[in-house]
């Protein structure tokens, strides 16, 4: 019959064990418990996997770009720049209450800390619902994956190089708000966690890793919003009804 | 006798009483090894089972057994399976997991309940691609074979259009490639975080330098997949046109993002097994292995070139003749740092004490097909020669002298090496030695033909073929039923031994690494109970014998 080792499970009390080598010196070994440089690094690792994911998705934007530079303009100019920049200063602005939040913790500040994640919470939410508005509008304008005008072979059918600049920037805003809800959820999960003590001033590793995604999930999108928004000519405004 | 991990655990969540709940929920390395090895093979023998189908279906020209489509989504199952669920978790799932912290003399992974989790993942991915198996028709009563046909490949734009269940597999294949990131993310932080006390990067056993660089490769390679994976999806359920010719998108854009991750996929699956290799052949020569730094080194090298070289994939597909040059030499040039560590593995055995063990027999029948693999390779990498050779079973037989009589053949011989290891018991090396000849010759008798056969133009994933070809799968057929008796003896040979096997203590091969040096046979749950202080390198032999002793507490007494 099996048993348990309750305490060395449960309260992850590690005593780093030591070798000694044949001189008699004493040498730390490293245990997985508590091996916070050993979570950073594997976030860090991680974070790596996310980049080559989008890198993989920028790659064939970049290879579209160069085979339709004018339809891409084209579409780009009848996004609304006004909608896009505000949400990007909003996702920036979450990235700066996050790190401070961050900060705080460490310096012993939780209620602070909390503060600063329920405002990047709400800085979130804001982004996601700017984003519901503006795919509504491109709704509303036929622009939308799977309506007429991003099928092929019909009277609406917007040239090649149009449905592809539509169809990669539905996936990779699409894809891109899903990593905001998934990190709405992991700050919810962090503040259960601060607020049953698992995370602390000193024992802050989900809270640094939390706050490292985040910063991927803006970093994302200081590239997103330049290859979409940016690229083309037109008034600031947009707006797809009035595409060239 | 101190318990052993068969005796005690610890568990992800809770502390259940029941054994069974006790191994699926369990965090430690060892067992979990154990539980991927058990649902890989299972998963390996129902893929045999259907290259044996496709085998008797080809015994003869014209239709046999099974229908065209049939025999399409046969082949699919078979590619799936043996890349998706059984190669590419692979030796890393297995011996990584089992044998690497005990080698770096860590307690367990870095993260064990990621470890945990990333098992269960797989898992759930390889539900997911079964569930792509059948449709039920409830109202008709009806189960319609609606396996994907595609091939394991997934080319766009027939992958877009066909109307077997394509999206369930491709769902499969993205969440196996979670599962496998997540497992080379454990692995390159147990390597970085975890060694013993003076283990330098340069002082740790070969297999765990194929495990690091296999590690990066997982880690960097298959986000690309995935990513190619869900594209697909979103293609085939949204129609975002990327790899849709009818709205302007490229199906090639597709197979360039696929072999981004799928070539250096193959170097994925072979460098944890050349590891393997490093391990067994100093072992069983009783010699410090020669040019111990070339290895480790080349084992970096062909994960960093092996990223480059897709292009090879594609020398039919439409290319530019420059990038075509180009990938051509980059090919070339991962043969170099593989011929070095053949050299090195030869040079080892040079004037060594060779024992003729299991093992090292798997590992020696492994030099012989992975020189025809790996040199056959080189040919099809010329760009004039592949355009002739690439669709034929030549390609198919370089590619399974390359994977089978590779990894999976050193796979074998990892099993057989530490099979004492992970049981505490040794095999009948008699029955264990018979079945490495039936599975040696059965091989090659069933993959040498398709040589010679696509050589003259046999055509890959063909059902039915010209009569001129029907002795190479006549032969192909008989190679195949040795084979299969071999593999099938292999495993009742090692599976009766983890019940009547002879308990043969912690280190029966007199190997060097720590793995063999643990207190108790099996290991203990935690593995080591002192951990050393490694001021030696891995394969220290002096006239044939270790030269490392370590007392009770893992001090050096030499």
């Amino acid at each position: 019959m099996a048993h348990d080792s309750h305490d060395a499970h449960d309260s992850h009390v590690y005593v780093p064990e030591i070798a000694v080598d044949r001189e008699g010196k004493e040498h730390v070994v490293q245990g997985w418990q508590g091996d916070y440089e050993g979570g950073k690094l594997g976030f860090w690792l991680f974070m790596l996997t996310e980049v080559m994911m989008f890198g993989a998705m920028f790659l064939a934007l970049t290879y579209y770009y160069t085979l339709h530079q004018q339809d891409f303009l084209i579409a780009s100019a009848s996004l609304n720049r006004w909608l896009g920049g505000f949400n990007t200063v909003v996702l920036l602005f979450s990235a700066l209450t996050m790190g401070l939040g961050l900060l705080k913790m460490r310096h012993g500040d939780v209620k602070g800390a909390k503060l600063m994640i329920w405002t990047t919470i709400l800085l979130a939410l804001v982004f996601l619902g700017v984003k519901a508005v503006e795919w509504t509008a491109e709704y509303h304008h036929g622009i939308f994956l799977g309506l007429d005008a991003l099928q092929s072979g019909n009277e609406h059918s917007k040239p090649f190089g149009q449905i592809l600049f539509f169809g990669m920037y539905f996936t990779m805003t699409g894809l891109h708000g899903f990593h905001i809800i998934i990190g709405i959820g992991l700050m919810l999960w962090l503040l259960k966690r601060i607020n049953a003590q698992k995370v602390t001033p000193d024992h802050n590793i989900l809270h640094f890793n939390i706050a490292l995604y985040w910063d991927l999930v803006h970093l994302i999108w200081v590239f997103v919003f330049p290859y979409f928004y940016m690229i083309g000519a037109g008034d600031i405004a947009g707006g797809v009804v009035h595409g060239h | 006798m101190g318990k052993s991990y068969f005796d005690e655990t610890h568990c992800a969540i809770g502390h259940p009483k029941s054994t069974f709940m006790q191994w699926m929920l369990t965090v430690d390395h060892k067992r979990i090894g154990i539980m991927y090895a058990v649902v890989m093979f299972t998963f390996f023998f129902v893929a045999v089972a259907a290259a044996l189908t496709m085998r008797f279906e080809l015994f003869s020209p014209g239709q046999q057994y099974i229908e065209a489509q049939t025999f399409n989504q046969a082949f699919t199952l078979h590619g799936v399976i043996m890349i998706f669920m059984f190669i590419i978790p692979g030796i890393p799932a297995v011996f990584g997991n089992i044998v690497m912290p005990l080698m770096i003399g860590a307690k367990d992974v870095s993260f064990p309940r990621l470890n945990w989790f990333t098992f269960w993942l797989y898992i759930f991915g390889c539900i997911v691609a079964l569930t792509s198996l059948f449709n039920f028709n409830i109202s008709e009563g009806e189960v319609l074979f609606k396996f994907a046909d595609t091939g394991w490949t997934f080319y766009a734009p027939y992958s877009l259009n066909t109307d077997t269940n394509v999206i369930t597999t491709l769902v499969a294949g993205f969440i196996l490639g979670m599962a496998s990131i997540l497992t080379g993310l454990n692995f390159l932080v147990t390597i970085h975080r975890l060694r013993a006390p003076g283990m330098e990067f340069f002082k740790m056993p070969l297999f765990v330098w194929g495990i690091y660089a296999t590690a990066w490769i997982q880690l960097l390679a298959t986000p690309v997949v995935g990513i190619t994976l869900v594209l697909a999806i979103l293609e085939k359920y949204f129609g975002i046109g990327i790899f849709d010719p009818s709205k302007g998108g490229d199906p090639v854009l597709f197979q360039h993002l696929f072999w981004i991750y799928s070539h250096p996929a193959v170097y994925l699956m072979i460098l944890p097994a050349f590891g393997i290799m490093s391990e067994i052949i100093p072992a069983f020569s009783r010699r410090e292995i020669f040019g111990y730094r070339t290895i480790a080194l080349s084992s970096a090298s062909i994960a960093g070139i092996g990223y480059l070289v897709w292009g090879h994939h594609l020398y039919t597909s439409g290319m530019s003749d420059t990038a075509k040059v180009i990938f051509s030499f980059l090919t070339f040039f991962v043969a170099i740092p593989t011929g070095i560590k053949f050299y090195d593995w030869i040079a080892t055995m040079y004037k060594g004490k060779i024992i003729l063990a299991t093992p090292m027999l798997w590992a020696l029948g492994t030099i012989i097909t992975f020189a025809v693999g790996g040199l056959t390779g080189v040919t099809i990498a010329m760009v004039g020669a592949d355009i002739h050779l690439q669709d034929t079973y030549y390609t198919i037989a370089h590619f399974h002298y390359a994977m089978l009589g590779g990894v999976v053949f050193l796979l074998f011989a990892g099993m057989h090496y530490w099979f004492p290891l992970v049981f505490g018991k040794m095999y009948n090396e008699t029955h264990a030695k018979i079945a490495f000849a039936l599975n040696f010759i059965g091989f090659n008798v069933l993959w040498f033909p398709m040589f010679i056969a696509g050589y003259m133009g046999m055509p890959r994933r063909y059902f039915d073929y010209l009569p001129e070809f029907q002795i190479y799968h006549q032969i192909s057929f008989i190679g195949a039923l040795i084979f299969v008796t071999g593999l099938i003896y292999m495993f009742t040979v090692l599976i009766r031994a983890t019940k009547n096997g002879k308990p043969c203590g912690p280190n029966p091969w007199n190997a060097t690494t720590l793995e063999w040096h643990l207190p108790s046979s099996p290991p203990p749950l935690e593995n080591h109970t002192k951990v050393p202080y490694v001021d030696f390198r891995p394969y220290e032999y002096h006239h044939g014998q270790p030269v490392v002793k370590f007392d009770e507490n893992m001090r050096r007494i030499d």
